[in-house]
């Protein structure tokens, strides 16, 4: 039989080994981690584990700086080892295995030590979109951090011991456009409809239409007739308080048609606009957060280094100020409902339509600008995108991980605050800090060799730290015995955990989609805890 | 000894130097069951058998995971061959084993890269594996995508339970289930002791009914992309008969997938809706869940770390239920699934059907599919009478639907059904007949104890 053959524009190799993906942070997402270029220090199974779940999704290129050689202890942990890595490179070894996951990522390792680095060559870490290490001393901790931050590369320092682990993001400013929230907020303007919708709502008539027609009605439509009818009697106030939006209820119920004995005939749209009315009535405003982003100084004093974001931001501060008199762009996104196909398709349109016409308003204002700094110019579609999230844009200021080591006064307190409750998981990062300290004291993990005999040593650590953010000691041992007990055994489903969420986190970051986690992020495998604190 | 001998012995040594200080250390916030030794080392290398199910996003990493544990007795069952879609994930597969069985390849992978791995791989179906293949291993570790054949095999492990004479439960016939699960930057994992805590069954209200589209909406009002694809796939597919009558259609066909679009695109541009893409109309078709590395090696490792805990009792286990977003921030959150006293499958208690004295077949069988106790997908019934098997209705059969569809119509009374008859369920959700009590709602006096 002669099958039918449509002009198949099927897809290519790379977008189907990518599709599932794909489907989460899109085509522009994918661009921006083939763009992008992750620097691991010191290849442990933490390590690898977080470069594995960033190679398979395809980043453009990986540089591993290791100066350690394999053990037998690594390769027990590791699965990017083999026995016959012993010996040999760690870095280089696990980069082999890494890079294999996926041909299409870039390798690269350095034999060198990450200090020496630091002090001879600190340009080295310019061209990262991130830096991640793992197994770090306090000392190269503090350095690496003041150098990342200096020079504004996005840091992620990660640690892995027993049943514990943690993560922390040091990213100077980070903006997020895409948030992909869970519930978003619908923009339907109903208080303010603009010309367009106000012609539409006004020109339909849900009493005059027959009954197939008013079950497919939207119930956008419906809200719009209610209160319509509700302000009448209101002084065109608009339904606020529990009891007005009752009445709003009642109107609705009152539209609906009845069957030949009075009762009530079951239209869905209907039920849908009744249950609308709690969600959909809300006013519409500039919610704080953006309000507060449009006038911040990044956005109203720019100068030719301002990223695309500011500048869009500031163009939207124009926008809200001017034309959108005090609203943000239309969304133009409706959800959807019982209706006819005519009605929504219209409506979809009308909404459609007034969010391109505020976006090009947007865009214009970006071109002036642009055009006044001499900067790069941005694109229409970016300046779309910008203008469809304006409700939800989000950024992070970060802070400097050195000042979590200097526990200065807003860090110490925050902490304090903690501890006093208690929160267990900042014991918990008492106690990381508190190894690491012992670790630079000491030259080995607490209970290396043997438990008992350094849990008065790492006492004495937790202590200092206690007494440099004025908090009285722990009532009890059993957290520091625990600390002992691991020894600074690198658990292998532990730091897969971890790995996993750094990587997650990393991906958020490149792809500038999702908010990633502010700051600090700490797990507990034996109780399978998780805790973000905000440093 | 020979020196080799002892030199391997010191190489064991130090190679699980990081696990054995878990197991051969007491701490403050151990299990109280808890004895250290160097024996749980070598219970989890030689003793222990754990099952993995499913060799896909969360099955490769569960193995990697186990036998970084010091777990060797590892089996993985998965019936799917390899494709290019899962190579974003599924890192033990290359381009090169497109089309070969995931469970070997996945297999072969790892004991390659961990010497003295002796994982071993079932290229078959879960319901292809009997009670005795199941009642070999001490944990299973489930990774699947179905929910069917989650609750399946949680059906095969309940069947296991054993009770002893008083109708307490003999501990030695449970064998713990790990369940771990993803989509997208959501996911979860849970440990479930069979007939002491929360089973699948249990908690079927925590799987979120599959959206579908309601067909009038496809036939008559679209709006969305989507409804024109299932349009097309829906009522299209089968008046055109694209291929032939006796070809259905695949969603892994570029051909099949290219004419649904391209007819999805002419509807939905008579209707005015935009936006029907490649990508759209085989997520449509194929109802496709997205799918990223990351997630499913967060929800692995917290699943192998509860299995290390099950076999060593190093540590006290998640209770019992953890949910897992990182989609805003990385926010889990566990609580205690509780358990349903009249679960179908893990009570020891005869489960009871409350129903008119005048209601159809039909009616039951609806009950068996709607009712959050069931939630079944195509439940086969029949019933003893007279010492005889009766089949009432069953779909799975042609012939036998043909012939007992008429009784879903009837009068269960009249099917020979009276209060306190046993009627026996058979579904696709359950490897066992499950045997149901008729209650009759309006019967005043009731006598269960029949
Ligand atoms: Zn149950």
């Amino acid at each position: 039989m002669a099958s039918p053959s449509p002009k198949s524009p099927e897809q290519n190799e790379k977008t189907k080994q990518y599709d599932r993906q794909l489907r989460l942070w899109g085509d522009h997402g994918q661009a921006a981690l083939e763009n992008g270029h992750i620097c691991l220090i010191n290849a442990t199974a933490l390590g690898t584990e977080v470069i594995k779940s960033i190679v398979l999704p395809g980043v453009g290129s990986v540089t591993i700086v290791d100066d350690n050689t394999v053990s037998d202890e690594d390769i027990g942990s590791n699965f990017f080892l083999e026995c016959s890595s012993k010996g040999l490179n760690r870095g280089s070894e696990a980069l082999r295995f890494l890079i294999e996951l996926n041909p299409a990522v870039q390798g690269h390792a350095v034999q060198e030590p990450p200090d020496q680095i630091l002090q001879e060559n600190p340009d080295f870490f310019k061209s990262f979109t991130v830096v991640i290490a793992t197994a770090l001393s306090e000392k190269t901790i503090q350095d690496l951090a003041q150098h990342l931050w200096d020079i504004n590369v996005p840091f992620i320092l990660c640690r892995s011991v027993g049943f514990l682990g943690s993560f922390r993001i040091q990213i100077k400013e980070h903006a997020v456009i895409e948030t992909h929230p869970d519930n978003e907020q619908v923009d339907l303007r109903l208080d303010v409809p603009f010309q367009s919708l106000a012609d539409y709502l006004n020109a339909l008539d849900i009493e005059a239409v027959d009954l197939k027609d008013h079950g497919h009605i939207p119930w956008i439509v419906i809200l719009y007739k209610a209160v319509q009818k509700w302000q009448v009697s209101n002084a065109n106030s608009w339904p606020m308080s529990r009891k007005e939006k009752n009445e709003i209820k009642d109107l609705i119920q009152g539209f609906i048609r009845k069957d030949e004995n009075g009762i009530p005939i079951n239209e869905e749209n209907f039920e849908e606009a009744l249950r609308a009315v709690n969600t959909a009535l809300v006013p519409t405003f500039l919610p704080v957060r953006i309000q507060e982003l449009l006038y911040s100084s990044s956005a109203t004093n720019l100068n030719k280094e301002s990223s695309p974001f500011w500048i869009m931001c500031s163009a939207l501060r124009g926008f809200v100020e001017a034309e959108g008199k005090g609203k943000l762009p239309v969304r133009g996104v409706l959800p959807d409902m019982t209706a006819s196909t005519e009605h929504f398709i219209q409506l979809q349109n009308i909404y459609r339509s007034q969010a391109a016409m505020d976006a090009e308003i947007v865009y214009r204002k970006v071109q002036q600008i642009v055009a006044q700094l001499h900067c790069d110019s941005i694109s229409e579609a970016d300046v779309k995108l910008f203008c469809r999230h304006a409700h939800d844009l989000y950024l992070i200021k970060g802070s400097n991980i050195a000042t979590e080591y200097q526990l200065g006064g807003s860090v110490a307190s925050y902490i304090a605050r903690y501890l006093e409750e208690p929160d267990v998981m900042m014991v918990h990062y008492i106690l990381l800090r508190a190894a690491e300290m012992f670790r630079s004291e000491h030259c080995r993990a607490p209970g290396d060799w043997e438990p008992e005999g350094d849990i008065s040593n790492l006492k004495t650590c937790v202590s200092k730290l206690l007494s440099d953010i004025s908090c009285s000691p722990f009532p009890k041992d059993d957290h520091i015995h625990e600390m002992c007990r691991y020894g600074g055994a690198e658990i292998h489903s532990v730091s897969a955990f971890l790995g996993g969420c750094v990587a997650h986190e990393a991906i958020k970051i490149i792809t500038k989609q999702y908010k990633p986690v502010n700051n600090m992020f700490i797990y507990d495998g034996s109780s399978t805890n998780t805790a973000t604190f905000t440093f | 000894m020979a020196s080799g001998e002892t030199q391997s012995a010191e190489y064991q040594q130090r190679r699980w130097q990081h696990i054995r200080k878990l197991l051969e250390r007491s701490g403050p916030f151990c299990h109280p069951d808890f004895e250290p030794s160097a024996e749980i080392l070598d219970f989890i290398m030689n003793s222990c058998k754990v099952l993995v199910v499913g060799a896909g996003g969360l099955g490769c990493e569960l193995l990697k995971d186990l036998a970084l544990m010091g777990f060797k007795k590892i089996h993985i069952i998965d019936m799917d061959t390899i494709e290019l879609s899962n190579l974003n994930r599924q890192f033990l597969f290359r381009k090169n084993d497109i089309g070969l069985s995931k469970a070997k390849c996945a297999v072969e992978f790892v004991n390659k890269r961990i010497p003295g791995c002796e994982a071993v791989a079932h290229h078959c179906a879960i319901q292809d594996l009997d009670e005795g293949f199941y009642r070999q291993f001490h944990i299973v570790v489930c990774g699947l995508d179905s929910i069917v054949a989650r609750r399946w095999l949680n059906g095969m492990l309940m069947s296991l339970l054993q009770y002893n004479d008083d109708r307490s439960l003999d501990q030695s016939s449970v064998i713990p289930l790990v369940d771990g699960g993803t989509e997208g930057f959501k996911g979860n994992a849970r440990v479930i002791l069979p007939g002491m805590s929360a089973c699948i069954e249990c908690t079927l209200d925590l799987y979120p009914p599959q959206k579908t589209f309601p067909l009038c909406t496809i036939a008559n009002t679209p709006r969305l992309p989507e409804h024109c694809v299932e349009y097309v796939k829906v009522i299209q597919w089968a008046k055109e008969n694209p291929w032939g009558a006796t070809t259905p259609l695949d969603g892994d066909d570029p051909q099949h997938v290219g004419w649904v679009l391209e007819k999805a695109q002419e509807r939905a541009i008579k209707h005015g809706i935009t936006n029907v893409t490649y990508r759209l109309t085989q997520g449509v078709l194929k109802n496709i869940i997205p799918a990223v590395a990351s997630t499913n090696a967060a929800i692995a490792a917290a699943c192998a770390t509860e299995v290390f805990k099950l076999a060593t009792s190093c540590c006290t286990n998640m209770n019992n239920y953890m949910v897992l977003n990182m989609a805003d921030g990385v926010y889990t959150y566990t609580f205690n699934a509780e358990r349903r006293p009249d679960c179908v499958a893990c009570s020891n208690t005869t489960r009871v059907l409350e129903i008119e004295s005048d209601a159809t077949l039909q009616t039951i069988y609806d009950k068996l599919c709607e009712d959050q106790a069931y939630l079944m997908k195509s439940p086969g019934i029949t019933t003893v009478i007279n010492g005889r098997n009766k089949t009432l209705y069953m779909s799975s059969i042609k012939s036998i639907e043909e012939r007992t569809r008429d009784n879903l119509k009837k009068k269960i009374a009249d099917l020979g059904l009276f209060n306190g008859a046993d009627i026996l369920v058979a579904d696709v959700t359950t490897p066992n007949t499950i045997t149901i009590k008729l209650k009759f709602s309006d019967n005043i006096d009731v006598d269960m104890s029949r």
